[in-house]
């Protein structure tokens, strides 16, 4: 499914994955075939259980298919991994309570032995962009969820990984702040030129955000349905009043009821 | 303490104080009753008040008899004489604080390998929990002696059982510590491809810190009654077991009392210790006050 790219950063073919359980066989992933080109911004939708999160999990390397091949970069997903050829963001910001906002964002470039002035450089960098500069010294609980979420953001950054994968960032966030991430997201996505996989469960998000939009559904997790998005990279708010926008989000929020079929 | 706890506090130690009292007129009367009989007086009831509390060897001698003879063997008498309670509880101190440190090292090494070898942690953990299930006050005996035999006496055999007693609750709760991190954090350090090495002092080991101090609390009240026990077969040398059980021999009950008050001391001391390095510890690792 989906055009033939030049440049494809993440590639499946036929991926599967089925978990052995008491009760049988779970698919959470059948016959999943995607290509995401480089620069794409790339949105995965549909209900629990359709396989989007398993997806971004099995790219990371922190699931191992069952069926099927997919290449991060051209490489294993575990090739991948030891390359840090992507920056993850979970739903939860995961931050480490006992570091500060600073020492949470350099914590991947200890890790990867970056020296300490790097260190610091890059972390004031990031945390610039996502405007939290400032707020090195503060701890993750003197943060609002919002901002807890763009240190989460910032410290995937800070490395050099161009892909970004994100499993739904936002979720747990009230819709004036997702609004307001959301508008960064892009102009960081802009300025960066990452590639990046989003996972969400929200329509507007999913076409305000997406070049593409690949529509799940479950039981088995599958792709149903894969859109080209016609709305230009320059994305105001207000383009969610457009008609090309309106007629996308009809088409997912079609695509999202076919999927799911008798189950509502 | 905060002012609104002083009163509750002093209510639960006065009622303490006055059923200790109370069990003291009872259990002592049945002696003075023999005494009185003997001389052929009666006793009235302050009488008997009178001559229950202040018994050389009672069966429970009275709050203030025990604080008087630890004020005699602490503060009026030379922390060397072997008469001073503070000598003895020095001896007794230092195998608690030699088999303490002996025990939460080991119970930590212990930790961090069944947390990261399964065999070690299919072949280990039985070990450390059947090691719980012997009754010290059995092997105690034989560790002293056996250790006696191949000439090594004094603090480390003492010092070895209180490890014993120590390092079981370091071990069992840094075991739960090490593997307390959200999977979240697990998979982040995942994602930035972490060795073993970085996950421990990076995450499992920040991520443990209450569970040590939970687990060194327990392990530092066992590492106490490890020292007594330990001293109790020497044939009562020094420290406060050997007070306890020549105080026992004699009908010391007092004595016995003053070694006990004296040992919920040092635990206590050894508890607040610990308490204050827990917030030291909190406090750097910017926990929410």
């Amino acid at each position: 499914m989906g055009r033939p790219l030049p440049d494809p950063v993440i590639e499946a073919r036929g991926l599967g994955l089925t978990f052995e359980t008491n009760d049988g066989p779970v698919h959470a992933l059948k016959s999943v075939d995607l290509s995401i080109g480089r620069g794409d911004f790339v949105s995965f939708i549909g209900p629990s259980g359709c396989g989007k999160t398993t997806f971004l999990r099995i790219a990371a390397d922190l699931e191992t298919p069952t069926e099927g091949t997919i290449t991060v970069n051209g490489m294993t997903p575990t090739a991948a991994r030891q390359a840090r050829a992507y920056g993850y963001v979970f739903q939860s910001a995961g931050l480490f309570p006992w570091r500060t906002i600073g020492r949470n964002v350099t914590l991947p470039l200890e890790i990867m032995g970056y020296p300490k002035a790097e260190r610091e450089a890059r972390c004031r960098r990031v945390l610039e962009l996502v405007e939290l500069a400032g707020f090195e010294k503060k701890y993750p609980w003197q943060l609002s969820g919002g901002m807890q979420q763009r240190a989460s953001i910032a410290r995937a950054l800070a490395f050099d990984a161009d892909i970004l994968l994100m499993d739904e960032p936002f979720g747990a966030l009230d819709e004036i702040v997702r609004d307001r991430l959301n508008e960064e997201l892009l102009a960081l996505w802009a300025r960066t030129g990452k590639t990046i996989a989003f996972v969400t469960h929200s329509i507007p998000e999913a076409v305000y955000l997406s070049t593409r939009i690949v529509v799940m559904s479950p039981r088995p997790g599958r792709v149903t349905d894969v859109i080209e998005s016609p709305l230009p990279r320059e994305r105001p708010l207000h383009i969610r009043e457009s008609a090309d926008f309106l007629r996308v989000a009809a088409r997912v929020r079609d695509g999202l009821r076919a999927g799911i079929g008798d189950e509502i | 303490m905060r002012s609104d706890a002083a009163l509750p506090v002093l209510t639960v130690v006065g009622v303490i104080l006055l059923l200790w009292y109370l069990a003291a007129i009872m259990l002592n009367a049945p002696w003075a009753y023999d005494q009185a009989g003997r001389d052929g007086v009666t006793l009235g009831a302050g009488d008997l008040v009178r001559a229950t509390l202040s018994q050389e060897r009672p069966r429970l001698p009275a709050p203030d008899q025990v604080v008087a003879e630890f004020w005699k063997t602490t503060v009026a008498t030379a922390p060397t004489s072997k008469r001073s309670l503070v000598y003895h509880a020095w001896i007794t101190l230092s195998a608690t604080l030699l088999g303490f440190g002996l025990g939460a090292v080991l119970g930590i090494l212990l930790a961090v390998g069944i947390v990261h070898d399964r065999t070690m942690e299919a072949s280990v953990m039985p070990w450390v929990i059947a090691s719980q299930t012997i009754p010290i006050l059995a092997i105690a005996p034989m560790i002293i002696v056996v250790l006696n035999s191949v000439g090594v006496a004094g603090l480390l055999p003492k010092a070895l059982i209180s490890m014993y007693l120590s390092f079981f609750p370091v071990a069992v709760g840094m075991v739960k510590g090490f593997r307390c991190p959200e999977r979240v954090l697990l998979d982040q350090m995942s994602t930035w491809n972490a060795s073993r090495a970085q996950v421990f002092w990076r995450l499992r080991l920040p991520a443990a810190m209450p569970y040590l101090f939970a687990s060194l609390k327990v392990a530092a009240a066992a590492a106490l009654v490890g020292a007594i026990i330990g001293e109790l077969p020497t044939g009562a040398v020094a420290g406060l077991g050997a007070r306890m059980l020549s105080g026992s021999y004699y009908g010391q009950t007092v004595q016995i009392w003053s070694a006990l008050l004296m040992a919920a001391i040092l635990a206590s001391g050894l508890i607040a210790v610990i308490g204050l390095s827990e917030r030291i510890t909190a406090r750097a690792m910017g926990v929410r006050p």
